[in-house]
């Protein structure tokens, strides 16, 4: 049993390190450089929200390459010539790229309905050319089966050599474009105020859009192609706010979802390079959509409780703070102690105050520490004086200032601090008695 | 071609294929209207995991276990799309492709490890459907009876289309509202989020009963293309959704003829009905798109044209009656062409309009003695242009009194005014211009006739 698993093993490290046979490498670099370009090319198809109109594209590429075949075959070529029928995708890719663009701008249908009708019309439309292709009974007509689903195996040096050429070369044509193409992702309507040929930039992507997927045809077929378009950008996105960083990061995933997918695929005879890329590039967007520092699930989930957290920590040591105010001894605030059940907080708090050392225990009173000191000064400070600029600015009645200030008082950072302190025209340090009666605890 | 025939291999799958296509017309209308069609897209690719799921566990091809399956694994890819967008943040035409792709993915990825156990699941019947594959032993003797013998799949997708039918006409209103104004519906209290999920169930019904039929993308053209065609066809909600029920029915039965009928013709065998099916779906569609009256393309540049048309023709009856107004001899107010064209330099239409004018007898053609052509206003032409420079001279009155424009700028916007002017707006003008008898110009405005 194990044995069958060490075999994989050896076999699927072979892969990846380029060791197992001339097939397998060239298959796997095709398949990487291939998911390279779709990175990049895809982080602006995803920003400029066109994300399903490579769908559209992707489907209307069926009827060209069987056109192309059937012509092929009439002049009596050999009707497996890639370059020819990756071309006939191209064109029907344009043209259908061209319709969609034409229905949604010169008809009252919206842009969703053109892309649904352009992709299952063309579609349909190839579907009907590949019936007639089988009647024909040409034989060779597995060839474009191979396009539907994508067909590795059936990758030969050539085609990888296209693909890395063309694929190098859609990167370094995005490359050069990427300030036009970030000004049209970012801000559409300034770039047109601005005088920028938005449309043209558009049909520029579009352009690149049908290389990308055209050039992925083979490797994961034109059903799938565009998940390697949308999911690495969509990956991208999720581990930075910058474009270039976005779009390195969707390059480096698109090209190892295709390394590892292509790589486990030709160790294992029936599962299809296609599929497993796709699932491989779904795995790490889960991983990205829950992991991510940056935009993860689990990040901001985190940032939430621990800003709640730091809200509840104020509060207390507020609180601590306006007994003492309250009690109106003349000891220093350092001196006056509660007895330890009279801090009503839960046993979380109490933990965290002790954790972070802003209160200690003498004889069952709890004392605040010198760090403690500091802060609940700094949380009472914050509360009065955006307490005092909202009735003093925001026209808000002081009985209902306390609220409002709870909500703000965690959020303010010292520079605004110091703006409000201008406003309100108070003295750094100094805190200024409650602006409403104290209630006590 | 014989009538046991047609019974036997064509009516089942035209009847199917009516069917499907009439539920999915049905509930287009209003993916259409919302601006979701594509929500149809990434549904008819998620289902199919679903499918081979329900295939692999009960082992069977019959219909319901798929059904079923198709349609949770339909609400767990809306459902996974919410949760992308939300969590992830992610715009919604990406969050789709990702969570379709990656369902799709694993439902060709299903597929390869299930034929490779040598069953019988066939990864293209996904893509072009199975109509060819419905038949029937009819009766030697007919009778109405003998119909109940038919395939299930025709009963199947009839029985969705009565369910969609009565669901859309009981919850019309709701629909509609939902449709149009989604804040508002929520502000009476219809619970968008309720009717949604049931507009969506209905929809993913419509689609899975479908799937069989025409696949997973090909579904897309019956549930966009008719109510995209009738959509171009009228603004009437009601209206639109029995023309696009009609555009189903005949999308069905003519890419049905062209897919079968046509090539037995010709001693051709048949090209696949599924993709024929869309494509004259597709063909419909491009003729709405051109040839619609009100919103075709032809039909608009024909509008415009002949608007612009309109416009040149009164451009150049005003100036004849301009020049007219200021010669002091007869003779002056005749002009050549060069000199009647003076003022339409680089307008491309003009001289179409100028031929215009002399064919319905508003501008005169005269010839003198030495055989020169000049043109001038006839009598019903002096008449159209006096109206026009009044609506202009009215216009430019108007826009120095109450708008405050300056009196040299008021020029170029009452020349594109006038030709909007009808009697009404125009009696308006001259009553708020009161009792002034020149424009700020200082030329007359003519009376009114």
């Amino acid at each position: 049993m194990f044995d069958n698993y060490f075999y994989f093993l050896k076999k699927l490290i072979s892969v990846l390190t380029f060791n197992a046979g001339y097939n397998a490498k060239v298959v796997v670099l095709g398949a990487t450089v291939l998911g390279l370009t779709a990175g990049v090319v895809g982080t602006f198809l995803v920003l400029r929200k066109r994300a399903l109109v490579s769908d559209a594209l992707a489907h209307s590429t069926l009827p060209g390459v069987a056109v192309a075949f059937l012509l092929l075959s009439y002049f009596g070529f050999d009707a497996k010539n890639t370059f020819f029928l990756l071309s006939g995708a191209a064109v029907s890719a344009l043209f259908g790229s061209f319709c969609v663009s034409f229905i949604s701008s010169k008809t009252r249908l919206a842009e969703d309905a053109a892309i649904g009708a352009v992709l299952s019309v063309f579609f349909g439309f190839g579907v009907v050319l590949l019936s007639i292709i089988q009647g024909l009974n040409i034989g060779s007509e597995g060839g474009i089966h191979n396009f539907i689903y994508g067909h590795t195996a059936s990758l030969r040096a050539i085609d990888v050599k296209m693909i890395f050429l063309l694929g190098l070369f859609s990167i370094i044509a995005a490359a050069l474009f990427i300030k036009e193409f970030s000004l049209v992702c970012f801000d559409p309507d300034f770039a047109k105020t601005d005088g920028w040929p938005v449309s043209l930039i558009d049909y520029y992507l579009m352009a690149l859009v049908v290389l990308v997927t055209v050039l992925g045809l083979q490797t994961v077929g034109l059903l799938l192609v565009i998940s390697l378009l949308i999911i690495p950008a969509t990956i991208g996105r999720f581990w930075s706010n910058s474009l270039s960083k976005m779009t390195v990061v969707s390059a480096l995933a698109g090209a190892l979802s295709c390394y590892i997918g292509a790589s486990v695929s030709s160790i294992l005879p029936n599962y299809p390079a296609g599929a497993v890329i796709v699932l491989t590039s779904g795995f790490f967007f889960i991983f990205s959509l829950l992991f991510s520092p940056v935009k993860g699930v689990f990040a901001s989930m985190f940032r939430r409780v621990s800003l709640g957290f730091r809200i509840l920590l104020d509060h207390t040591l507020r609180d601590f703070y306006e007994e003492w105010e309250f009690s109106k001894t003349s000891t220093a605030i350092a001196d006056f102690s509660l007895s330890k059940n009279k801090l009503k907080i839960s046993f979380f708090q109490k933990f965290s105050l002790y954790f972070f050392r802003y209160v200690k225990k003498e004889k069952d009173k709890i004392y605040l520490t010198e760090k403690g000191v500091l802060k609940a000064q700094e949380a009472v400070r914050n509360h009065r004086i955006w307490e005092e600029y909202i009735a003093k600015f925001g026209s808000v009645d002081i009985s209902h200032v306390d609220f409002s200030a709870d909500l703000a008082e965690h959020v303010l950072s010292p520079q605004i601090v110091k703006e409000l302190e201008g406003a309100i025209e108070s003295s750094t340090k100094e805190i200024k008695e409650s602006l409403h009666t104290l209630e006590k605890n | 071609m014989d009538m046991y025939q047609f019974l036997s291999i064509d009516l089942p799958p035209l009847l199917t294929a009516i069917f499907c296509s009439l539920s999915c017309a049905l509930v287009g209308n209003f993916l259409l209207l919302r601006k979701m069609s594509l929500v149809g897209d990434s549904i008819s690719h998620s289902v199919l995991p679903g499918i081979v799921i329900a295939f692999l566990l009960s082992g069977t091809r019959s219909s319901i276990p798929i059904f079923i399956g198709a349609l949770i694994f339909a609400g767990i890819s809306v459902l996974l799309v919410e949760v992308v967008k939300k969590l992830g943040k992610v715009e919604s035409g990406a969050a789709m492709g990702v969570v379709f792709s990656l369902m799709f993915a694993s439902g060709v990825f299903l597929i390869e490890q299930a034929s490779a156990r040598v069953v019988d699941l066939d990864a293209d019947c996904v893509l072009h459907g199975q109509l060819e594959t419905i038949f029937w032993f009819p009766p030697k003797v007919f009778s109405f009876l003998s119909l109940l013998n038919l395939p299930y799949e025709v009963f199947a997708s009839l029985l969705v289309f009565c369910l969609i039918s009565i669901l859309v006409f009981i919850f019309y209103k709701e629909l509609t509202l939902l449709s149009f104004d989604k804040e508002l519906a929520d502000a009476l209290g219809f619970k968008p989020a309720i009717l949604n999920t049931g507009f969506l169930i209905i929809v993913a019904a419509s689609i899975v009963i479908s799937f069989k039929a025409v696949g997973t993308i090909l579904v897309i053209a019956m549930l966009i293309c008719p109510p995209a065609t009738a959509r171009l066809l009228t603004d009437k909600l009601k209206t639109q959704i029995f023309l696009s029920l009609f555009f189903a029915v005949l999308t069905a039965i003519f890419g049905y003829f062209i897919a079968v009928f046509l090539p037995s013709f010709f001693n051709l065998s048949a090209v696949n009905i599924a993709g024929s099916i869309s494509v004259s779906s597709g063909i419909f569609l491009t003729l709405a798109i051109f040839f619609a009256p009100q919103y075709g393309i032809i039909g608009k540049i024909k509008k415009t044209k002949k608007f612009a048309h309109k416009v040149i023709a009164e451009d150049i009856l005003g100036f004849l009656f301009r020049v007219s107004e200021v010669s002091e001899e007869s003779t002056d107010k005749l002009l050549t062409k060069k000199q009647l064209l003076v003022p339409f330099k680089g307008v491309k239409i003009v001289e179409k309009s100028l031929a215009n004018l002399l064919k319905i007898g508003d501008v005169l053609k005269v010839k003198n003695s030495d055989g020169f052509e000049f043109y001038s206003l006839s009598e019903t032409g002096q008449l159209r242009a006096k109206n026009l420079v009044r609506t202009h001279r009215l216009w430019e009155q108007y826009l120095v009194d109450e708008v405050g424009v300056k009196e040299d700028h008021v020029h170029d916007t009452a020349m594109d005014l006038e030709h909007f002017t009808d009697e009404i707006l125009e009696d308006g003008l001259a009553k708020s211009v009161g009792a002034k008898k020149q424009d700020p110009h200082g030329r007359d405005i003519p009376e009114k006739d």
